[in-house]
């Protein structure tokens, strides 16, 4: 793939400049496209059914899915360039009811080719990585039918040209999330992550749902092309409902995307095994969220300008507060959590302030060195059987290959000059500068400083100093590092799609969609100076500090962990009681009296109308056997049965067994009927 | 009844004395009496039919009826060891059904006789001859008579049968 | 001679034989009863027969039918009493009720 893009390159590099207005439709690419969401979901499929007899439990069905994705996305990204860029819709009927049509429509432009390279790549790297993470481990084929299955969502989500099929892959993934963060369920707490992170979720879900059903019916249908003309036309009807719309579908953006206040579970989530956290809570599933504000983005910049602020606030609210977090962590897991969670925040505000294309590539270019930092991760814990920095140190030695791509996505973190984090952070920066947010710059520029001193921080304590801990660290094997070592080639190479100046690649790639350009933000056309250098300072400040308070080693690892102000740190470190304001605030009312006061109710109201039903029946039968059965028509029954028997009992005094008696009867009855025939004669 | 003719004189008589001498056989205490009475109810029997003119029948009465049947009833008294003499055990106590339905019947045979037949008489002419009558047996009543010779013969053989003491014993 | 003389005479002698068919306890005696009523169906044949001046002398056939028929029944009656006498000692009809109730 490096090759691939090397002899590309040039030829990418030069695609850069000019607006293409007309698009092409993709061809049989595009038509075809819909593989691309089936083959994972099939191959979901076929792990469960029958993973467990394949030699590796089915994980070489996984990562041939994942694999022909990236291949396939690849081969669009370079068709788009080459060409005159897809925009493409397709839909095909899958059922019908009576009247009504089941129709799967997909879209293939450049927001969503990009997404699927992303998802496909990463992912391929992920599952490589998780074939040789995943030795040993408890329930192999379970992992992987989730994990695939998490990857036919997150496509489908990506893929979707209606809004109803975007929520069908974001519950989807949200499902797969639930599934692999639990994946040790043996443990309370990995199952309590898996039901927060759901929980939160949902919560936030809500929002999304009713958003997606206002901007449904306000506009007569569900499908993309159609919101987005009516976005373009104006329309007054969409107009009155764009703010409220907006913020409905911020909100569940916020809850998949882990934003103030719905980030609760993110750092939780780290419970699952690394390669979930890589590729799901780093690159992926998280990217949701900004996918969806990408995706509505003219709705956003055209209509509602409000619900634009407050998306700048709230991603602006959400860097800052996870950075600070960042710093406190001693689970090296965590760091990167609460770094993942600034960096969303980051994308978040970008879009807040109308940097489409700069958000967007910072989505891009995160993916690749955050879930290389994962992996990197993984391959520590899984030498030194441990999650904490506490027992690490010194693994540089013992690690190099781990040592060295780990440096090179911390670097790109950090955002050092000529690394893909730097040129999509810079712009990021420029586009608070120039949009006039300057208190956001300024946020946006300590917590710059902030991530560069976490990230030295993490790897001095990890790498630097003497191995701490008990074991033997080693290196991890090839399958695990080769991922890695492709993920740093990306963490390096990926930037140049988008210098200011000189390359727009990026940029005519995500703007290549229905909608005009004019709706999707502006582009930079050089660099901006300013950012450029006060984020370049605020970078060499948190490497220099960091440097100069976790380089050198101590007895212990908490003894190297020399800052610690006052007041701050006992707040940090409870994570500002969020966590316990929602679990007494929220968590226990409802359990305790909510819950208690629904049971009531189901005891006593519930049940006492199902219990009086079974008791009036009872009675009823009662009645009826007693009453009407026995009583009533035996008493007819057996009464006449008595009766004969009692007629009988009396008549046969008539047998006497005396033939006089007999005979005399009979002349008496010959008697009579002679009598009778004379009278009647007479 | 025209008491000026001869015949109903004797028809006077001879009626009364079968009747007396039935009410004695249904009512004697004395078998030996009760069959005797018999014989004489039969006896008036005959002369009734010879006023009728039936003359053989009279004499069939006489020959079968007084001569073998009453002779069978007193072979029959007297292995049953009625005793000879009186008896007060002859008649149940209740009789009184008996009574009313007796005096019913002949109130309505005889009521009904005389409210059909009144006043008509019998013509004097045509005594029937015994070759008539033979004539008749052979010719249109043969049948009735194969099967009354049969019942004779059932009868014979069911008496002997039913009354002979068992070979074992 | 009136037809109905004769009958009347038959009705009596019938009726007082039923009289003694009904009343009478020993079986003998019983059937002497059933001769009276036999007779006296005789004498209404017979007069029926006169009456009506029958060429074949239907009633005096069947006057004669009926003595022989009389003598077969009171032959196998009596042969009955005998077994019945030599069973129980006793001629009584009343206690032949084994057919009772």
């Amino acid at each position: 793939m490096v090759t691939a893009a090397l002899l590309a390159g040039p030829a990418i590099l030069a695609a850069g400049g000019e607006e293409a207005v007309h698009h092409s439709d993709g061809g049989v690419l595009a038509s075809g496209a819909w593989l691309i969401v089936l083959v994972p979901f099939v191959a979901a499929l076929a792990i469960t059914l029958f993973g467990k007899r394949l030699p590796r439990n089915g994980a070489e069905l996984a990562v041939g899915a994942v694999a022909f994705v990236a291949v396939y996305g690849t081969v669009l990204l370079f068709s788009t360039w080459m060409g005159d860029g897809i925009v493409y819709e397709g839909a095909v009927t899958i059922g019908q009811f009576g009247g009504f049509e089941v129709e799967w429509a997909w879209v293939v432009d450049g927001l969503s080719i990009m997404m699927f390279f992303v998802v496909g790549v990463v992912s391929t790297a992920c599952f490589v990585y998780a074939v040789g993470y995943m030795e040993g481990d408890v329930r192999p084929t379970a992992f992987f039918a989730s994990f695939t299955l998490f990857a036919g969502a997150m496509l489908m989500l990506v893929s979707a040209a209606n809004l109803i099929q975007l929520l069908i892959g974001w519950e989807l993934v949200g499902v797969s999330s639930y599934l692999l963060i639990g994946h040790y369920w043996e443990q309370k707490e990995n199952s309590s992550a898996g039901m927060k992170a759901f929980i939160v979720n949902k919560i936030a879900d809500i929002g999304l749902m009713i958003g997606i059903i206002i901007a449904g019916i306000t506009v007569g249908s569900f499908t993309l092309s159609t919101i987005m003309d009516k976005v373009e036309e104006s329309d007054a009807a969409l107009d009155d409902v764009a703010v409220v719309v907006a913020v409905l579908l911020f909100i569940g953006a916020m809850g998949k995307s882990a934003q103030f206040p719905f980030h609760v579970w993110l750092p939780d989530a780290m419970a699952g095994p690394t390669p979930v956290s890589a590729l799901m809570h780093a690159a992926t599933m998280v990217t949701a969220g900004v996918y969806l504000i990408a995706r509505m983005f003219p709705l956003f910049e055209h209509m509602a300008p409000d619900a634009l602020t407050v998306v700048l606030v709230i991603g602006t609210i959400t860097l800052v507060i996870a950075g600070l977090l960042a710093i406190v962590q001693d689970d090296i897991k965590r760091v990167l959590a609460y770094s993942t969670l600034s960096q969303l925040g980051y994308m978040v505000a970008a879009l807040g302030a109308g940097a489409y294309t700069a958000g967007l590539f910072h989505l891009f270019t995160h993916a690749f060195f955050k879930s290389l930092l994962f992996l990197g991760a993984g391959s520590v814990i899984h030498a030194v059987h441990s999650n904490n920095m506490s027992d690490m140190g010194g693994l540089r030695k013992d690690m190099p290959r781990t040592f060295w791509t780990f440096i090179i996505g911390s670097a790109a973190l950090a955002g050092v000059p000529f690394l893909a984090g730097f040129f999509s952070k810079d712009e990021i920066l420029a586009s608070f500068n120039e949009g006039g947010h300057s208190i956001v710059f300024l946020l946006g520029v300590i917590t710059a400083f902030i991530t560069a001193l976490y990230m030295t921080r993490a790897v001095s304590l990890t790498f630097f100093g003497e191995y701490k801990g008990d074991g033997h660290p080693h290196e991890s094997p090839a399958v695990m590092t080769v991922p890695m070592l492709g993920l740093a080639g990306g963490a390096v190479l990926v930037g140049y799609l988008n210098v200011p100046g000189f390359t727009s690649s990026f940029y005519n790639l995500v703007t290549t969609r229905s909608v005009s350009h004019e709706l999707l933000g502006e582009h930079a056309t050089s660099f901006d100076i300013m950012a450029l250098g006060v984020g370049f300072l605020a970078l060499v400040l948190g490497i220099a500090v960091g440097y100069r308070l976790y380089y050198r080693d101590a007895p212990t690892q908490k003894e190297r962990d020399r800052l610690r102000i006052p007041v701050l740190w006992p707040l940090l470190e409870n994570k500002y009681y969020i966590d316990d304001l929602y679990m007494n605030g929220i968590v226990n009312p409802v359990k305790g009296p909510i819950a208690r006061f629904i049971n009531w109710t189901n005891s006593y109201i519930i049940d006492l109308v199902v219990n009086l039903a079974g008791l009036f029946t009872k009675g009823l039968g009662r009645f009826v056997y007693g009453g009407l059965d026995q009583r009533g028509i035996d008493l007819a029954i057996n009464e006449v049965g008595a009766g004969a028997g009692f007629l009988g009992g009396k008549l046969r005094y008539i047998q006497t067994g005396k033939v006089q008696q007999y005979a005399g009867a009979l002349f008496a009855g010959a008697l009579v009927l002679v009598i009778g025939f004379w009278i009647s004669i007479t | 009844m025209d008491l000026g003719l001869a015949q109903n004189w004797f028809f006077l008589v001879i009626g009364l004395l079968m009747v007396v001498s039935s009410l004695v056989v249904v009512t004697s205490r004395n078998v030996m009496h009760a069959a005797l009475m018999l014989v004489a109810a039969l006896g008036g029997s005959a002369g009734i039919f010879i006023l009728l003119g039936a003359e053989f029948v009279a004499a069939v009465v006489v020959l079968v009826y007084i001569g073998a049947i009453i002779v069978l009833f007193l072979f029959g008294v007297m292995i049953t060891r009625v005793g000879v003499g009186r008896s007060n055990t002859l008649d149940h106590p209740n009789s009184w059904p008996a009574a009313v339905i007796a005096i019913a019947t002949f109130s309505v045979l005889a009521g009904s006789a005389v409210a059909f037949f009144g006043d008509e008489k019998i013509d004097r002419i045509a005594a029937v001859r015994t070759s008539d009558i033979g004539t008749s047996i052979f010719d249109r009543f043969v049948v009735p008579f194969e099967v009354v010779s049969f019942v004779l013969l059932a009868a014979l053989i069911g008496g002997i049968v039913l009354a002979r003491k068992d070979p074992e014993s | 001679m009136t037809i109905a003389q004769f009958l009347v005479l038959s009705a009596a002698m019938f009726s007082i034989g039923i009289y003694g068919v009904l009343a009478r306890r020993n079986a003998v005696l019983v059937l002497l009863s059933v001769e009276l009523m036999l007779a006296a169906v005789n004498i209404n044949f017979v007069a029926f027969g006169r009456h009506m001046a029958d060429p074949i002398a239907g009633g005096q056939v069947f006057a004669l039918f009926v003595i022989t028929v009389a003598a077969a029944e009171v032959g196998i009656g009596l042969a009955i009493v005998l077994l019945i006498f030599r069973n129980r000692a006793s001629a009584n009809i009343d206690e032949l009720d084994a057919l009772k109730w």
